[in-house]
């Protein structure tokens, strides 16, 4: 079975299903652990008991959010020598101790005091926890920094040569780091996932709220999350607009294909809103398109002359359909986020934020929304820069390990079952969690272990900490 | 003897990586091959909780290692990760299901028993797939230019299988030796009786690997039993047997601590007796450390970052589990 497929084909929608699975992961606790550090500095600075409730409560389902993150995590460090050995012997000298300092300043970071911020509240007292929960915190966006190095390196390599074995290696590590789309990708990334998780806290508040407008941690958690679909959607797209331009700096063909532009065009070229991407004819069909909007956007002048792929050998081509309808669902879902936030401030300064039923059944139906605009933009970026691994370097093809069709096609199975069985049931669980509002009282991740005193204050903590032992 | 150059210090950390990796997870994954045999939901709720808070820390060392394969040795990430496909898919698939089932199992009371095998299945593959790819190393991999050669089956032999099962017993002593000094009671009493049965387990598997391995290549021959090599080798099974006494007589004593700390110098001394076999091959009998080695700015760069990194790291990690020293109860978990 399988001796007919491609093991390079297999090998990457292998790759394309597992990273798909993790990044909605990691874009969740990325924001959730600052949410929590928020949460929890609300507590300690306030004292009011609706924050430790909430705190309980979302860091229950970051508990098992985050284990699933690990998990599939884990799969994709060791992935890149499984699958793509050729990959791995040629570039890791270069982005191999990137990733080794993502494990040493950020994976331990997180591991080391995960347990504490899970249990160890009774144990260590309100401010050590604290220290703890910033210590997950800082530690998901060193992750970020690093991983995010380490793909955009490979999307503008700069800083490296070859050597005698046909390696990449670094001349000079400050140029392969902070390479030049490196701190577009960062900021745009983090910002998705403090959208992405905004987005989810926002849906669970308005959720509890469409049947209890009084509930006082519904509230609170609904108000925080539109007020960072407000300000941050907004400053997203402009950080989108700023990426998109170094895009078209240092990646020309990828914003081709996201544009759709198979035809160079002299003077001024046209926004295509929608269309077919026709990649074997190289044209578009039923284009609705806006002239010269194009060369306003990417050039900001309405006649500056803008190539197409007809200028780019064909064989250079990445798939066009994917990456021109991967991005408008990324802008789509973008727009409707900056539509919520202006919904939600209209509702605020009218006074209407928890009672506005149309409101609150918007949030509800955004919950999902960050994490497809995150997926679509990683879908557009990672195959708008196709046919390439190190862009314009090193050929996807010529990355693969050498495995034949067969075992790629097994473990790819494996991963698919295995996947669909494991985070279906995870997913089922986080649901279950938010589907209870927070309440008086809320415990921690052991939920079924006799309960401690209620309304749990940080000097109450302190006495039960005291008495714990 | 062994020159002082960067791919040796990397040797050493890479090895020093696996090392904290097999004894942190080794006890964790252990519990897991443990978990039928405690088939009370106290028990195994205590078993759960004595881990919970380490597990995930404990995992991070085998990112560790091979993400630190992947920047420091690259040819041999590339050439041992597809030679070991099966066992790495196997082992990955493993440390999903038990990874997710430390907070699966207590977010439904239905289906929670559906995750206790998860747990237990996934920590059985894991571990039977680490020995597996272990001794799939040590009979040697076909290698060609910088690539793998050998088929996808290539991995699976009598030698792998016993290298396989030799694990699974070692980390299920490490699981029943952490269980005596975590637990109270019933549990730790029958933790007591399953050392015994597993110490004796583990000795005979030590034994069976420790005579196959010389046979495997006349290098491994040579290298052990060779002069003047035998001086420095002979020190191995000697300390072997001593370890082996004192590691009886805290278990007749019924100490706490003795048995599990006893249990890691175990492996500590089998894992040294692998770093005598192997070195200076990091792909046994076809690439050495130097020749899989990084440029040395790649491998200098890293380690500033471990030099400094790796002592915080297990300073904090020491911090984490003094938090949670002590024995765990029944019923209350870490609350």
């Amino acid at each position: 079975m399988f001796e007919g497929w491609d093991a390079v084909v297999l090998a990457r929608a292998q790759f394309a299903f597992t990273m798909s699975f993790h990044i909605v992961f990691p874009a969740f606790s990325i924001g959730l652990a600052s949410y929590l550090a928020v949460l929890e500095a609300l507590w300690l600075w306030t004292g009011r008991e609706v924050f430790i409730n909430l705190f309980n409560y979302w860091l229950k389902i970051f508990a098992v959010a985050f284990g699933m993150g690990v998990v599939s995590g884990i799969v994709m460090s060791y992935q890149f020598g499984t699958n793509w050995s050729a990959f791995s012997d040629k570039t890791g000298p270069v982005i191999g101790p990137l990733m080794a300092y993502e494990v040493l300043t950020a994976f331990f970071l997180e591991a080391g005091f995960l347990g504490v911020m899970l249990f160890g509240l009774d144990r260590v007292g309100p401010k050590l926890h604290f220290f703890a929960t910033l210590m997950v915190a800082v530690g998901t966006l060193i992750s970020a920094f690093w991983i995010l190095s380490a793909n955009s390196w490979m999307q503008t390599p700069t800083g490296h040569a070859l050597n005698a074995e046909g390696q990449f290696i670094a001349v000079d590590w400050f140029k392969v780091i902070f390479n030049p789309s490196f701190p577009y990708r960062l900021v745009h990334m983090v910002l998705a996932a403090y959208l992405t998780t905004a987005l989810v806290v926002g849906a669970v508040g308005a959720w509890h709220l469409l049947r209890d407008p009084h509930l006082a941690g519904p509230r609170v958690m609904f108000s925080m999350a539109m007020w960072m679909a407000t300000i941050v959607a907004p400053l997203q797209i402009l950080a989108g607009d700023q990426h998109g331009l170094n895009t078209l700096e240092h990646q020309p063909v990828k914003i081709m294909a996201m544009e759709g532009h198979f035809q160079s065009h002299k003077d001024g070229a046209p926004l295509i809103l929608f269309g077919w991407p026709n990649q074997a004819a190289g044209r578009m069909d039923y284009a609705i398109e806006v002239p010269k909007l194009g060369s306003l956007i990417l050039k900001h002048s309405l006649d500056a002359p803008m190539a197409g792929l007809d200028t780019v050998p064909r064989e250079n081509w990445p798939p066009v359909p994917i990456t021109f309808w991967s991005f408008r669902i990324m802008v789509g879902m973008g727009l409707l986020m900056v539509g919520l936030g202006l919904l939600s401030l209209l509702m605020r300064f009218r006074g209407t934020l928890y009672n506005s039923r149309l409101l609150h059944m918007f949030a509800v139906a955004m919950a999902p929304s960050g994490f497809i605009a995150v997926l679509a933009g990683w879908i557009t970026t990672e195959t708008g820069r196709q046919p390439f691994t190190v862009y314009g370097l090193l050929r996807t093809v010529d990355s693969a390990s050498p495995l034949a069709a067969p075992a790629v096609a097994s473990s790819l199975i494996a991963f698919i079952i295995v996947y669909f069985v494991v985070f279906t049931a995870g997913v089922i669980y986080l649901l279950r969690l938010m589907a209870q509002p927070p309440h008086h009282g809320e415990e921690g991740p052991r939920s079924d272990v006799p309960a401690r005193a209620a309304g749990i204050t940080p000097a109450a903590g302190a006495v039960a900490e005291g008495a714990a032992r | 003897m062994i020159p002082i150059d960067l791919p040796t210090i990397w040797a050493f950390i890479i090895a020093f990586a696996v090392f904290v990796y097999v004894v942190m997870d080794g006890f964790d994954l252990g519990l897991g091959i443990l978990f039928p045999l405690f088939p009370k939901k106290e028990d195994r709720d205590v078993i759960m909780n004595s881990v919970a808070p380490v597990w995930d820390g404990n995992e991070t060392w085998l990112v560790l290692g091979g993400g630190g394969l992947m920047a420091a040795f690259p040819l041999a990430y590339a050439v041992l990760m597809p030679a070991l496909y099966t066992p790495m898919i196997v082992m990955l698939l493993g440390l999903v299901f038990r990874g997710v089932a430390f907070e699966f199992r207590w977010r439904t009371t239905r289906e929670r028993n559906r995750w206790d095998i998860a747990f237990a299945g996934g920590s059985l593959l894991a571990t039977l797939a680490q020995g597996i790819a272990l001794g799939a190393i040590l009979q040697g991999i076909h290698v060609s230019g910088r690539h793998y050669a050998g088929g996808w089956w290539d991995w699976l032999t009598p030698f792998s299988i016993l290298t396989g099962v030799a694990l699974v017993i070692g980390y299920a002593l490490l699981g029943s030796t952490w269980l005596v000094m975590k637990t109270e009671g019933e549990l730790r009493d029958r933790a007591y009786q399953l050392s015994w049965l597993l110490l004796v387990a583990m000795l005979c598997a030590i034994g069976i690997v420790s005579i196959a391995t010389p046979f495997l290549h006349v290098q491994y021959t040579h290298r052990w039993f060779a002069w003047p090599n035998i001086i420095l080798t002979a020190p191995v099974p000697v300390a072997v047997a001593a370890v082996t006494v004192m590691l009886l007589r805290s278990l007749a004593n019924k100490y706490d601590y003795q048995p599990f700390f006893l249990t890691l110098a175990l492996f500590a001394l089998s894992y040294a007796g692998l770093g005598i076999s192997m070195y200076p091959y990091i792909v046994p009998q076809s690439i050495t450390i130097w020749q899989a080695a990084s440029p040395a700015n790649s491998q200098l760069f890293m380690l500033v970052g471990v030099a400094i990194l790796i002592p915080l790291i297990l300073g904090y990690t020491a911090w984490a589990y003094w938090v949670f020293r002590g024995k765990v109860k029944a019923g209350s978990g870490y609350h």
